[in-house]
């Protein structure tokens, strides 16, 4: 048991090691991901460029690991809601670099959450049901292709029936359309 | 744009011409654009007690509702005749009513006994006439009958009046805390019946043909699931349990089989259950979201929602398989597909290229073109009446949700009613009389 702990630990320092020695690599492996998440939508340039810089930062809680856990992964671990452009499954960015923590998080306590997908209000309901699991499918891949088991996963969409937000603004909108990370 | 709309106003009159034409010659001006002036005078009772209802007024309210007839207002009646013998055409004409609509209230025992007659101005003479007996709780319902005979003897189509809505209510009490309901009231929003309670969502409620089962959605599980309910007992059956979606279900012209969206298989995909023996046919098999499932009279056809091109848009399949084909081209959003019983009208939910807004629109399906319907912007699910006459959709106004009764011609528009909370998903009732 104490083993298989210590096993664990230095697969996972391993791994950080890799991802902080070259990090320009870690992001065109992220970027590939993304585009397997997004179920063969093509990211555009400004996206690819968006999750490179962030593996730039990834570097930092790298090393941080090596000590008491820096303040960014625990900002990073908080954030368990995860936010979508309209009509988009496409993960953002800052989406990917919390993800990353929560599947290694998943990886080494085998615990099981739900993915909650939802829509905004605009479009129908049944086709917003659909659109909220298709962005809670996305989380799935990504967290999937970080090596999380799709066991621990599951998902359920409640389209636009659940807002976070009452408003019928884009503001209120924005913060709607997300999928939510429950333990 | 100003062809587009001559284009558009073409079809509006050939409609409002073919609904004259379907008609009975005899009574209803054919081609013209305005509605029919019709008087529903009030009906007399002696009884010492005011009734509980206005028969007058529901009757009239019905007429209106069509888009075919207009009211006379009460105040500019002259006179208020209760039967036949007690009518002075010359009052009538001179306001330029061409029906007149009298009745009148008798004892009977513990019921009423309701009299009424339609007359025709310009001939002197009377058209229909009729009688029903009912309790005072059933004075709404004997009301809304007169309205469907007068309708029906007016313009050759069958009244719709009689018949029910179905709608989802959410209250929010607070954060995280909603409570939703399942309603069933009159057409026109009154007497309003719950049918389910539930802290979890409900949705996609939608009658089978034979107006006495219901199916729905209840994430009651916490997880969406398609349940079965027979509304005079209040028996449920859960007809669903799979990993995944579970939605939008659709009843097939026989009441045999239930088609729904399923994405056990990886994506959302139209499914059709057959009820009798639970046998599950996969109806079709693409990548993008394929949803909404609304059946065709020849219990073959399903026409559907599916972002297979991109964006949302209609499609029309085969339960037995082969390629589905493509239905609406304007817009860059068209979903939740319903067609009108002659299907000859496709009416869904709309978004014109270049706007942002959502709203209910008509297709005809033999020559493409699109009609507006609704005029606000987040409108959705749209009902056909089963005469095709009215629908009926949800909506916001001032931030509610809320249902809009509109005439299939435009001509009329009514906010229904509302209780507390949000109102949507309405679904119209066939026929139950």
């Amino acid at each position: 048991m104490e083993m298989l702990k210590f096993g664990k630990v230095a697969v996972l320092a391993m791994a950080l090691a890799v991802a902080a020695g070259c990090s320009s690599k870690g992001g065109d492996a992220a970027g590939e991901g993304a585009v397997g998440a997004e179920s063969g939508v093509d990211p555009n340039a400004g996206y690819g460029a968006g999750s490179g810089s962030g593996y730039g930062s990834g570097s930092g809680y790298g090393s941080g690991s090596g000590g008491a856990g820096g303040y960014d992964e625990a900002a990073l671990r908080s954030m368990t809601t995860f936010y979508f452009e309209y009509d988009s499954s496409d993960l953002k960015p800052e989406a990917m670099r919390a993800l990353d923590v929560h599947a290694r998080d998943l990886k080494s306590s085998g615990q099981r959450v739900v993915l909650e997908g939802h829509a905004d209000e605009r479009g129908t309901r049944e086709y917003n049901m659909a659109l909220g699991e298709r962005r809670a499918k996305a989380v799935q891949h990504y967290l999937v292709l970080q090596g999380v088991s799709p066991a621990q996963l599951e998902l359920v969409s409640y389209g636009e029936e659940r807002p976070a937000v009452m408003g019928h603004d884009e503001q209120s909108w924005a913060q709607n359309r997300r999928v939510e990370l429950r333990r | 744009m100003t062809k587009l709309r001559h284009l558009v106003l073409m079809g509006f009159l050939i409609l409002v011409a073919r609904i004259g034409w379907a008609a009975d010659p005899l009574v209803i001006t054919s081609g013209t654009d305005r509605s029919t002036p019709v008087a529903v005078v009030p009906f007399g009772w002696q009884g010492g007690n005011v009734l509980p209802e206005d028969m007058a007024s529901i009757i009239g309210n019905d007429l209106r509702n069509s888009g075919m007839f207009d009211p006379v207002p009460r105040q500019n009646m002259i006179s208020l005749p209760t039967q036949p013998a007690e009518v002075v055409y010359r009052d009538w004409q001179a306001l330029g009513t061409q029906y007149i609509v009298v009745g009148r209230l008798l004892p009977s025992g513990s019921q009423f006994n309701v009299q009424y007659a339609l007359l025709n101005v310009a001939a002197e003479q009377v058209v229909a006439s009729g009688s029903i007996s009912g309790t005072a709780s059933q004075l709404r319902d004997m009301a809304h009958y007169v309205a469907d005979q007068v309708f029906e003897k007016l313009t050759g189509i069958k009244g719709a009046f009689s018949t029910k809505l179905l709608y989802v209510t959410a209250e929010h009490l607070g954060q995280g805390n909603t409570r939703y309901t399942l309603q069933r009231s009159d057409y026109d929003g009154a007497r309003a019946v719950t049918l389910l309670q539930s802290r979890e969502p409900i949705l996609s409620p939608n009658y089978a043909p034979d107006g006495r089962r219901i199916a729905y959605v209840s994430f009651e599980q916490k997880r969406p699931r398609i349940f079965i309910q027979h509304i005079d007992t209040g028996r449920r059956e859960q007809i669903t349990n799979f990993e995944g979606l579970n939605g939008a279900p659709a009843w097939s012209p026989d009441g045999s089989r239930l088609a729904f969206v399923l994405s056990r298989d990886g994506n959302p995909e139209i499914y059709v259950m057959d009820l009798g023996s639970r046998q599950l046919r996969r109806v079709t098999n693409h990548m993008a979201i394929d949803t909404e499932p609304f059946w065709g009279k020849d219990g073959q056809t399903l026409y559907f929602t599916s972002d297979r091109a991109g964006k949302p848009q209609i499609y029309k399949t085969s339960i037995s398989g082969g390629e589905a084909q493509r239905v609406t081209f304007a817009g860059n959003y068209n979903a939740s597909p319903k067609l009108s019983a002659d299907e000859k009208t496709l009416v869904m939910v709309h978004r014109q290229e270049g706007y942002t807004v959502f709203q209910v629109a008509a297709q005809d399906l033999q020559r493409g073109t699109v009609r507006v319907l609704s005029s606000t912007s987040l409108d959705e699910s749209p009902s056909v009446a089963p005469n095709g006459t009215m629908l009926i959709y949800a909506t916001h106004q001032q931030g509610r949700g809320v249902l809009v009764l509109v005439s299939t011609n435009g001509r009329v528009k009514t906010p229904l009613p509302t209780a507390q909370g949000e109102i949507r998903e309405p679904s119209w009732s066939p026929y139950l009389n």
